[in-house]
């Protein structure tokens, strides 16, 4: 087992590399949400 | 949910349940992982091919969403794959990395599909931006057969294809059945994060046209009357 390291780390990559990725599309639709309501908020103001 | 468990239990079967490689041993169960990537790569970059012919052709914005979605988890797979790529090699060839044509290609294609991204980034309007990329998107795809044949036409560093690479090709039935189970797992894992990316890309058209819409309404009579005294 003496390469088990690089193994352990593939398989961490895979991992944080779906991980990673889908927590930024999460931040970014939270983000798109927040701008869509403030956007028909101000088309709703007289 | 199911996403991550699939990716647990492809890699416990990697890990565990796949028989270990006579010559390269415990290092050689990256190649679920690496393989399973880049087929995720090859899918996610397939399907935004269709988006950006679609979009050529059609006009519709869907086509273009899903072009752009999907060439930004292409490029995450890919990424992946790089990164899984030279953990194996550093083992395996004693080098982090070489210029041999396989690696040569993926490195350009993914060199490619992070300058359409950057693209993208630089043109303000959107029916411009989605033709534009979508002719760069069609442009660089055809980097990605050449990847694929790559070791086939070149012999080098990376090793021989194990699968539909001609009758000396073989793999140990027990590490197929464990490197189908992976590459399904990755898909599956890839479709996933691609739905909600391409939720993400309709939702960015949607704060657009209300943009557009909140800078052209009409000035409402109280301010008009204001704006005219």
């Amino acid at each position: 087992m003496k390469n088990f390291h690089f193994l352990f780390a593939a398989w961490m990559v895979v991992w944080a590399v779906f991980f990673l990725y889908q927590i930024s599309v999460a931040s970014r639709t939270s983000k798109l949400r927040d701008e869509i309501e403030r956007l028909k908020q101000q088309l709703r103001e007289p | 949910m199911l996403a991550a468990t699939l990716i647990f239990f492809g890699g416990y079967a990697g890990l565990f349940i796949a028989p270990d490689e006579k010559t390269m041993h415990e290092i050689q169960r990256i190649f679920y992982f690496h393989v399973g990537l880049w087929t995720a790569m090859f899918t996610a970059l397939g399907l935004a091919f269709v988006g950006n012919v679609g979009w050529l052709i059609t006009r519709k914005p869907r086509w273009d969403w899903l072009g752009v979605s999907a060439v930004e988890v292409g490029v995450v797979c890919c990424t992946g794959g790089l990164i899984t790529g030279m953990l194996w090699g550093k083992p395996a060839w004693g080098i982090w990395w070489t210029w041999d044509a396989r690696l040569t290609t993926c490195f350009i294609l993914w060199l490619l599909y992070v300058s359409y991204l950057i693209l993208r980034g630089l043109i303000e309007e959107p029916g411009r931006r989605a033709t534009l990329s979508a002719a760069f998107g069609i442009f660089a795809f055809l980097d990605a057969p050449l990847v694929y044949v790559s070791n086939r036409l070149w012999r080098g560093q990376h090793p021989a294809p194990v699968l539909f690479g001609g009758p000396d090709a073989s793999l140990d039935p027990r590490m197929l059945k464990v490197l189908m189970c992976s590459m399904a797992a990755m898909v599956f894992v890839m479709v996933t994060v691609l739905v909600d990316r391409y939720r993400l890309e309709r939702l960015r058209h949607e704060v657009d046209e209300l943009r557009v819409a909140a800078e052209t309404r009409p000035v409402s009579s109280g301010c008009a009357a204001a704006t005219k005294s």
